[in-house]
């Protein structure tokens, strides 16, 4: 599973291109819109900016979409990233703290903040790497203590935020589309480009597939998995700035609260192993999008936001099961009735 | 060697446990006396009652995500069919429990069969647990109840001024049972040696799948009877409980000195983590100056500190 694999996808039989999985889901969720209310489509132009359901499944989903960046490449090599929600508060209090009370402007403030969430992923790294501590639970070490850190910088209250450049991150358009997903955008295209047409790729699936294997071969999977788990901290923390800017308060209880889950759910449903190795940054993408889909049209049919885990939590399981090697030999067998099933 | 690694942990935890108590009684008025110790059983029960469940899957080299939401889910569960559908208590107790071992099994038959990685599907059962809370009710209710009221009322005095309510009771009487499960029965012992090879278990012919099935349906018998025991302690059943007890419950079993590789541990070292747990929770009470955000921080340092010492140790012993 490697380039090589990924690159002949299309020439293989339709069912074994990862992608159809993420495509089939949104597939499903136009459907079901398109016949219980076809204005959900409805797109408007005001004030310049556009408007509708469709704008905010990308504006919303454009948080989830950067973890799911983050986690896709901690994924690939065999981790996974648990204190992604709490470094999402952290990144939210710091950035709100930074600007509100010590009055540093935001081109400070900004980096400030994303380098220390970075060195917080950096240590999840280290603690996977150096003290071989096995990554679910390094990870959660920094997700319980996380959020009392958050509530520490701000002091456990709500900080909320005025400054007009921090907003911009959050309510902002270019051309009329939410600027949150330009920056989307544009740090998808540079991971996109750094990763595959460069080695980087390749090196990071084969630390996944195979670390004895890679190190073997001369590969650092040491050093590789500092950097992958300081970059999904970056991205979080990125993440919980952008969620402190589009409510204009950063909410150190609230912020990123379960949202490790929906990260590795749009990873999961995005086709990449959770065993590590083969990963795809774009069908990660499209998980956050049909994640945020799912979630806007239970919204739109009336189910209230506190009950949408539920209908989330089929969907993964489901992802899950059909991913499975028995359960779709099950599915052929009783399809294949009387026929020879392998 | 390996008698020495399974119980050098438990001898950290119990020097831990004893220095905080020590230097709390030393800084704090009314600290040493037996009133504390009562309250710490009786603070913990819940808690407790979790980690027990949860130290018997990490002993089988799993792990489950799920406990907070179902403890939430029982709450409300509980509360709902006893004050608004008016089933008798013991009813409602018993359906509850039933629901949790059924939730359980599920989720341990989706492991065992389809081969999936176990934090994954009890994360998407934490999700349709804590949905589910919601969609019995969306907020709090309040019981108000005669069984209730008299099984709250019931205190064993053990000291002057020192009371042990109905749900530390249950939480000492269900952490033997624990003990005894574990130690004396072909489940506990198939549980060890399923956490310690699984491949192993397996050549040796043990019946690996039903042991992995039976270990999250007890799990899930011990979340939905932590969470009658929430609604004991709280006298109400509200959605919103248990967010983040998977996290205590795994930090409280990993303190006590059980192995997160699987197969090392017991129910008597989850109990010195629980009352660790517990204590700095009183010390933090005792003193206003800590911000309650200071536990989640100690918690987790602890909980560092241990898992470093567990590395140690196994790198001594290969």
């Amino acid at each position: 599973m490697s380039k090589a694999a990924e690159s002949t996808v299309s020439k293989k039989s339709l069912r074994d291109n990862p992608l159809i999985w993420p495509l089939a889901g949104l597939a499903l969720v136009i459907a079901f819109n398109l016949v219980t209310g076809p204005e959900f489509f409805s797109v408007s132009v005001r004030d310049g900016h556009l408007y509708g359901n469709l704008v905010d499944i990308f504006s919303q989903g454009a948080r989830v979409m950067l973890l799911a960046l983050g986690m896709t490449l901690v994924i690939a090599t065999g981790g996974v990233d648990l204190s992604v929600g709490a470094v999402m508060a952290i990144g939210g209090a710091l950035a709100a703290t930074f600007v509100t009370q010590m009055g540093y402007g935001l081109y400070v403030a900004l980096p400030i903040t994303l380098i220390i969430v970075g060195t917080l992923g950096f240590f999840n790294g280290a603690m996977v790497v150096f003290g071989k501590i096995q990554p679910i639970i390094a990870t959660l070490i920094l997700m319980v203590a996380g959020r009392g850190v958050a509530l520490l910088i701000t002091d456990s209250d709500v900080v909320k935020i005025q400054d007009p450049a921090f907003l911009y991150l959050g309510k902002g358009y270019i051309l009329g589309i939410p600027f949150s997903l330009w920056l989307v955008a544009v740090i998808f295209l540079v991971m996109a480009v750094s990763i595959r047409k460069t080695a980087l790729g390749l090196l990071i699936e084969a630390v996944g597939d195979n670390e004895h294997a890679s190190r073997f071969s001369g590969i650092e999977a040491g050093r590789l998995k500092l950097i992958v788990y300081a970059v999904c901290g970056a991205l979080a923390g990125l993440a919980g700035v952008l969620d402190a800017a589009s409510v204009s308060a950063a909410d150190p209880m609230r912020v990123g609260e379960l949202k490790e889950l929906d990260a590795i759910f749009a990873v999961v449903i995005g086709g990449t192993a959770l065993t590590g190795g083969r990963f795809l940054l774009f069908g990660s993408i499209l998980g956050a999008i049909l994640l945020q889909a799912l979630t806007l049209t239970l919204y739109n049919a009336g189910v209230s936001a506190a009950v949408a885990p539920v209908p989330k939590a089929i969907v993964i399981v489901g992802v899950c099961l059909l991913q499975s090697e028995r359960f779709r030999k099950q599915i052929t067998n009783i399809t294949k009735f009387g026929g020879k099933a392998s | 060697m390996k008698v020495s690694l399974r119980a050098n942990p438990l001898y950290a935890t119990i020097g831990v446990l004893a220095s905080l108590f020590a230097v709390a009684s030393f800084s704090y008025e009314g600290f040493f006396s037996l009133r504390v110790v009562a309250n710490l059983f009786t603070d913990s029960s819940f808690l407790g009652v979790t980690a027990l469940g949860m130290t018997v899957v990490i002993l089988s080299k799993g792990i489950d995500l799920s406990v907070g939401s179902v403890i939430g889910f029982t709450t409300i569960l509980v509360a709902y069919l006893v004050q608004d559908a008016g089933v008798p208590v013991p009813v409602a107790w018993g359906i509850a429990l039933v629901i949790g071992v059924i939730f359980g099994a599920g989720m341990g038959a989706l492991i065992v069969f389809y081969d999936l990685p176990s934090f994954l599907v009890t994360l998407g059962g934490l999700f349709f647990a804590k949905g589910m809370g919601f969609v019995i009710s969306s907020s709090s209710i309040g019981i108000q109840n005669g069984f209730y009221d008299a099984v709250l009322d019931f205190q064993l005095q053990v000291g002057p001024g020192a009371y042990l309510g109905a749900g530390a009771l249950a939480f000492i009487v269900f952490f033997v049972f624990c003990v005894c499960l574990l130690k004396w029965s072909r489940f506990g012992r198939y549980v060890y040696a399923v956490g310690g090879n699984e491949d192993s278990a397996r050549l040796m012919g043990l019946p690996v799948d039903q042991v992995k099935i039976g270990v999250y349906a007890f799990n899930g018998f011990c979340s939905a009877l932590a969470g009658i025991l929430t609604t004991l302690y709280m006298g109400s059943g509200n959605p919103l409980t248990g967010v983040g007890m998977e996290l205590d419950a795994i930090a409280a079993v990993v303190i006590g000195g059980t192995l997160l590789t699987g197969g090392i541990g017991g129910a008597t070292g989850t109990l010195l983590g629980v009352l660790t747990f517990a204590v700095i929770q009183t010390i933090l009470n005792f003193d206003g100056r800590f911000k309650p955000a200071f536990l989640r921080i100690a918690i987790a340092a602890l909980l560092l500190g241990f898992i470093l010492t567990q590395r140690a140790l196994a790198r001594g012993k290969e």
